[in-house]
C-alpha cells in the first residue's frame, strides 16, 4: 500500500516535470516527436534508478559515518557524471541494441536536474532503500508520461496557425502550463 | 569587444532565460514571488562569477580531457558555500528555495559559460561576463517572480495592494509555465520590431 502511494504521488500528484519543475530542459528540448520522447524516457528510467541506489548507499555508508554530509552536492554530481559515462560504456559492450536505442540521450542526462533532484529528495524524505528505488522508478515514469503526452500535443501544434512571436518555445510553455493544470486535478488523491 | 558590451550582452541580446533558454528549471520553480526570484538570481550570480574567475585562472593547468569534471567540481564547491552560508544567515529564504539551491550545480548557464567563455578568456573578461550573465538571469527571474506575485497574490514585494486573493493559478505550477510563455513571446515581439526598425533605417541610409 505504501509503495502504491509513493507511485501515485510521484507520477500524478507531484509530477516531476509539471509540479516540481525538474528536467525542464529535456522536456522542452527533445519533445518534438513521440519516438524520441520515449527513448529519452527510457534512458532517464535507467540512469535515475541506478543513480538513486548508488547515491543512497554512498550517503548512508560513507557520508554519514564520516560526518561529511555537507559534501552531498559535490559527491552526488560527480557520482552521477561518472555513472552516466560508465553506463554508456557498459551498454555499448553488453547490449549494442539498447545502446542504439538510448545512446544518444545518455550524455544529455548528466545535466538533467531530475536525476540530482530525485537523489536529493530521497534523502530529504528519509526513505529506506526499497522506497527510494520505487520513488526513483515512479518519478522516471512520471517524466516519461509528461514527455510523451507533451510531444504528442507538439506534433499537432506544428500544423496550427499561431502568431509569429508565439511560435516555438512560448506556445510550448503555455501548452505545458495547460498540461500542468490538467495534472492538478490529481491533487488531493494522496495526502 | 570592450568590457561594457561584454557586461551588457547578458541583459538583453543574450539573456540566458529569454533568448538562450538556459536554466529554466529554477526560473520556473522558485519564482513564486519577486523576493524568491531575486534571492535565487543573486545566489546563481555569485556562483557564476566565482566559477568563471577560478576557471579562467586555472584553465591552462587543467588537462583538456578532464575539463568538464573539473569545472563541475569547482561549481559544486561554490554551490556548497552558498548553500551553507544561506542556511546560516537567511534560513527563511533557504527553506523557500529548498531543493533548487543544490540544483544550481546543474544549471546549464553556469557550466555553459565556463565551457564557452571562461575557458577561453582572461580573468577580467570572465568575471565581467559572469556578472553580466548572472545579473541578466537575476533580472529575468525577479521580473517573472514579480509578475506572478502581482497576478497571483495581489502583492508587490510582500506588500498586498488588494483585499482578497489574486488569481491563485499564477502562484501555482501552471502559472509559472503560462507567465514565462507570454513573457518570452513579448520579448520575441520586441526583438522582431527592433529588427524591422534596423532594417528600415539601413534601407533609408542606402537610398540617401
Amino acid at each position: 500500500m505504501e509503495y502504491i502511494l509513493i507511485v501515485i504521488s510521484a507520477v500524478f500528484v507531484n509530477n516531476i516535470v509539471l509540479a516540481r519543475f525538474l528536467g525542464i530542459c529535456p522536456f522542452l528540448g527533445v519533445s518534438n516527436k513521440i519516438s524520441t520522447a520515449g527513448g529519452m524516457g527510457g534512458a532517464v528510467l535507467f540512469v535515475i534508478t541506478i543513480a538513486t541506489i548508488v547515491t543512497y548507499l554512498i550517503h548512508h555508508y560513507i557520508l554519514i559515518p564520516l560526518q561529511i554530509e555537507f559534501l552531498q552536492t559535490i559527491t552526488y554530481i560527480l557520482v552521477i557524471a561518472s555513472l552516466v559515462q560508465m553506463v554508456e560504456i557498459i551498454m555499448k559492450k553488453v547490449s549494442p541494441a539498447l545502446y542504439q536505442a538510448l545512446g544518444v540521450y545518455l550524455p544529455l542526462i548528466t545535466t538533467n536536474c531530475a536525476i540530482l533532484g530525485v537523489a536529493i529528495l530521497v534523502i530529504q524524505n528519509e526513505y529506506n532503500l526499497m522506497q527510494s528505488v520505487v520513488f526513483a522508478i515512479a518519478n522516471a515514469i512520471g517524466f516519461t508520461l509528461a514527455l510523451v503526452i507533451f510531444s504528442g500535443i507538439r506534433e499537432q501544434l506544428d500544423l496550427v496557425d499561431i502568431p509569429e512571436a508565439m511560435k516555438g518555445v512560448p506556445i510550448a510553455l503555455i501548452v505545458a502550463g495547460l498540461l500542468s493544470l490538467a495534472f492538478m486535478g490529481f491533487a488531493g488523491i494522496v495526502r | 569587444m570592450n568590457q561594457m558590451d561584454n557586461f551588457k550582452k547578458g541583459f538583453f541580446k543574450e539573456n540566458p532565460v529569454f533568448t538562450l533558454l538556459l536554466g529554466l528549471c529554477p526560473t520556473l520553480g522558485v519564482t513564486t514571488s519577486a523576493v524568491n526570484g531575486l534571492g535565487m538570481g543573486l545566489a546563481t550570480t555569485f556562483v557564476l562569477v566565482m566559477a568563471n574567475a577560478v576557471i579562467s585562472l586555472i584553465k591552462d593547468i587543467i588537462p583538456d580531457k578532464v575539463r568538464i569534471p573539473s569545472f563541475i567540481v569547482i561549481i559544486a564547491s561554490f554551490v556548497t558555500i552558498v548553500d551553507l552560508v544561506m542556511a546560516a544567515y537567511l534560513p527563511a529564504l533557504h527553506s523557500q528555495l529548498g531543493l533548487f539551491i543544490p540544483l544550481i550545480v546543474v544549471n546549464c548557464i553556469i557550466l555553459g559559460r565556463a565551457e564557452a567563455f571562461a575557458s577561453r578568456h582572461n580573468f577580467v573578461a570572465s568575471v565581467v561576463d559572469g556578472l553580466g550573465m548572472g545579473l541578466g538571469f537575476t533580472m529575468a527571474v525577479t521580473l517573472l517572480g514579480g509578475i506572478r506575485e502581482i497576478l497571483g497574490s495581489g502583492a508587490i514585494l510582500g506588500h498586498k495592494f488588494i483585499e482578497r486573493d489574486g488569481m491563485l493559478i499564477f502562484v501555482l505550477a501552471p502559472g509559472a509555465f503560462i507567465a514565462l510563455g507570454y513573457l518570452i513571446a513579448i520579448v520575441n515581439k520586441i526583438n522582431a520590431m527592433k529588427a524591422v526598425k534596423a532594417h528600415a533605417s539601413a534601407e533609408k541610409d542606402q537610398t540617401q
